[in-house]
């Protein structure tokens, strides 16, 4: 794990000395801010953050391509992907320290958010339960949109390529459930289990269901092993 | 005996339908510089990446510094420093991150590193850059850097896949010498198409061409093998006709060569003589026998370029050859 966390530190300070972490922190803070104010000025504003919670994973259908599309296509353009792997390095070394990157970078983005937890805590009493839960699932579901990412740049050295395949997975994974009350039987059955948003909800409500945990963390794994396979078929090939 | 740090038999590397490298086998001895010949597409790259464990071979076997490669490649890769041929680097990094980031990879100690990091950037003559961004570094110190890179662990073994590409001149006398030099303490494999570079830096070649290795050896004994002869070139003060008729008369001597005037009274001629029989001490007994002042003597260093283009051109003379 050790080399893990030395790739994850090198892409963290490379990030965050790019100015593209603070526009893209700065776009995510305005555009959930704009929700959440919204909420609040309602004639009789709820002290919670369900109407952010939701928006706040349509930012992450946009953030997560953004982040992750460089992180393994520009490696393989560059050429840099030849000196990795020619280190004593493993593969899903490489692929969890990328992943842990991420996770950083989409903790640095949500963190600012909890400004609006602090001013609920200041002007009323909200209850922190499902706020903690809607944190929880926003984590769980950026991580899964981040793994997904990290696959589709692993598969290509176009960055370009790689951003937009991500954004249309997420997207087809997001409209899902939505699709799903359009079909019956089977297809709606599969729709409705692999969308995102339907494994998502309960954690805005407040209620952490198992399923809902196991969904999003066999989804990260599954990625996850699909990039690393990814990478593996760089050396069959 | 000698110990082998670069075993390489049977590779062969298809891909898809393309046979890209063909049963090549060869060996670099420790402290050997070898340099891996051949044309564009000859399957230099594709055999030094399978030798840096970059990529699996379709068959054959790679040991580097007695690790096989597929069953201990990790460990193979430790022993190994690489400098591919485009030269990657990380652009938004300084030449200290850079060094600092690849000496943790390779699970170098603090102090250790800090060592490593200083006399890399003192051997590359990288000090003035230590702290520029890569991106911003001219192309010669971006092989300086991805030489410092290479050897920055102490890798027992270095593969450079043609590490003077694409840098002017000058750079390219200066990463010779600094090639050099990096041979007197370590087995270095190195990939060129430039033959005046393998001439002087590397003590065997291994000449590749369409996959399939050609010939291997230093590029005399590779010249006369395919020859079947060997040149000597001889100087000496005494009447032309007289003088080539001893040449003549030495045995093992094939053929003399007309000769040419060098000064007054002296002439030069270019003897043929039978392979592997060192003809020079007989030349210089005969010489002296009949009196005749002999003032050079030496076995003619052959054109590597006209070897090349005769194994790449012309009619293969097989592995082992």
């Amino acid at each position: 794990m050790r080399n893990a966390a030395l790739l994850a530190w090198k892409e963290i300070r490379s990030y965050y000395g790019s100015p593209m972490a603070y526009v893209v922190s700065a776009a995510f803070l305005a555009l959930t801010g704009q929700f959440f104010v919204s909420g609040i000025a309602e004639l009789l504003p709820e002290a919670s953050l369900r109407d952010v919670f939701t928006p706040m994973t349509f930012a992450l259908i946009l953030w997560a391509p953004i982040v992750s599309m460089r992180l393994l296509a520009e490696e393989q353009k560059l050429g840099t992907l030849e000196l990795l792997l020619t280190a004593p390095l493993r593969d899903w070394e490489i692929v969890i320290g990328k992943f842990c990157a991420l996770v950083a970078m989409l903790l640095g983005i949500i963190a600012p958010t909890l400004v609006y937890v602090a001013l609920l805590y200041w002007h009323a009493s909200p209850d922190g339960g499902p706020m903690l839960t809607g944190y929880l699932g926003l984590l769980l579901y950026g991580s899964a949109a981040a793994a997904l990412g990290l696959f589709t740049s692993s598969l290509t050295g176009n960055q370009i390529v790689a951003g937009v395949t991500a954004a249309v997975a997420l997207l087809f994974l997001t409209l899902a459930s939505e699709a799903s009350d359009l079909v019956s039987g089977l297809p709606s059955t599969l729709l409705a289990g692999v969308s995102l948003p339907a494994h998502y909800t309960a954690f805005v409500a407040g209620v952490i269901e198992v399923r809902n945990v196991v969904y999003f963390i066999t989804f990260i794994a599954l990625f996850l092993f699909l990039t690393t396979l990814s990478l593996e078929s760089r050396r069959w090939r | 005996m000698t110990e082998r740090m670069i075993e390489v038999e049977g590779l062969t590397k298809f891909y898809g339908d393309y046979l890209a490298v063909n049963g090549v086998s060869f060996s670099v001895e420790k402290g050997e510089t070898v340099g891996l010949l051949g044309t564009n597409g000859s399957g230099k790259t594709t055999t030094m990446r399978v030798l840096t464990g970059y990529m699996p071979p379709s068959s054959g076997t790679v040991r580097i510094a007695g690790h096989d490669l597929a069953a201990g490649s990790l460990e193979a890769r430790k022993h190994t420093g690489y400098l591919p041929e485009s030269v990657p680097l990380y652009g938004d990094m300084t030449v200290a991150a850079s060094l600092r980031f690849f000496g943790q990879v390779h699970s170098m100690g603090r102090e250790r590193l800090a060592s490593s990091i200083d006399r890399v950037i003192d051997t590359f003559g990288l000090a003035e850059y230590r702290d520029t961004i890569v991106g911003k570094l001219s192309k010669g110190y971006r092989q300086r850097l991805g030489l410092a890179l290479a050897v920055l662990h102490e890798p027992e073994v270095l593969v450079l896949d043609e590490p003077t590409v694409s840098i002017d001149p000058v750079q390219v006398v200066d990463a010779r010498d600094l090639i050099r030099r990096l041979g007197e303490d370590h087995t270095v494999l190195l990939s060129t198409h430039q033959l005046a570079e393998a001439s002087s830096l590397c003590e065997r070649v291994v000449i590749l061409h369409e996959g399939a290795l050609v010939a291997e050896g230093h590029p005399d004994e590779i010249a006369e093998r395919l020859h079947g002869a060997q040149r000597v070139s001889v100087e000496a003060r005494g009447p032309a006709e007289r003088t080539g008729a001893v040449l003549a008369a030495v045995p093992g001597v094939s053929a003399v060569g007309a000769s040419a005037l060098v000064e007054d009274g002296v002439y030069a001629f270019e003897v043929t003589a039978a392979l592997r029989a060192d003809v020079r001490e007989s030349i210089a007994r005969a010489m002296s026998d009949a009196g005749i002042g002999l003032r050079g003597l030496a076995r003619s260093s052959v054109d590597l370029e006209e070897v090349f283009l005769q194994l790449t051109r012309g009619k293969p003379e097989g592995p082992g050859a």
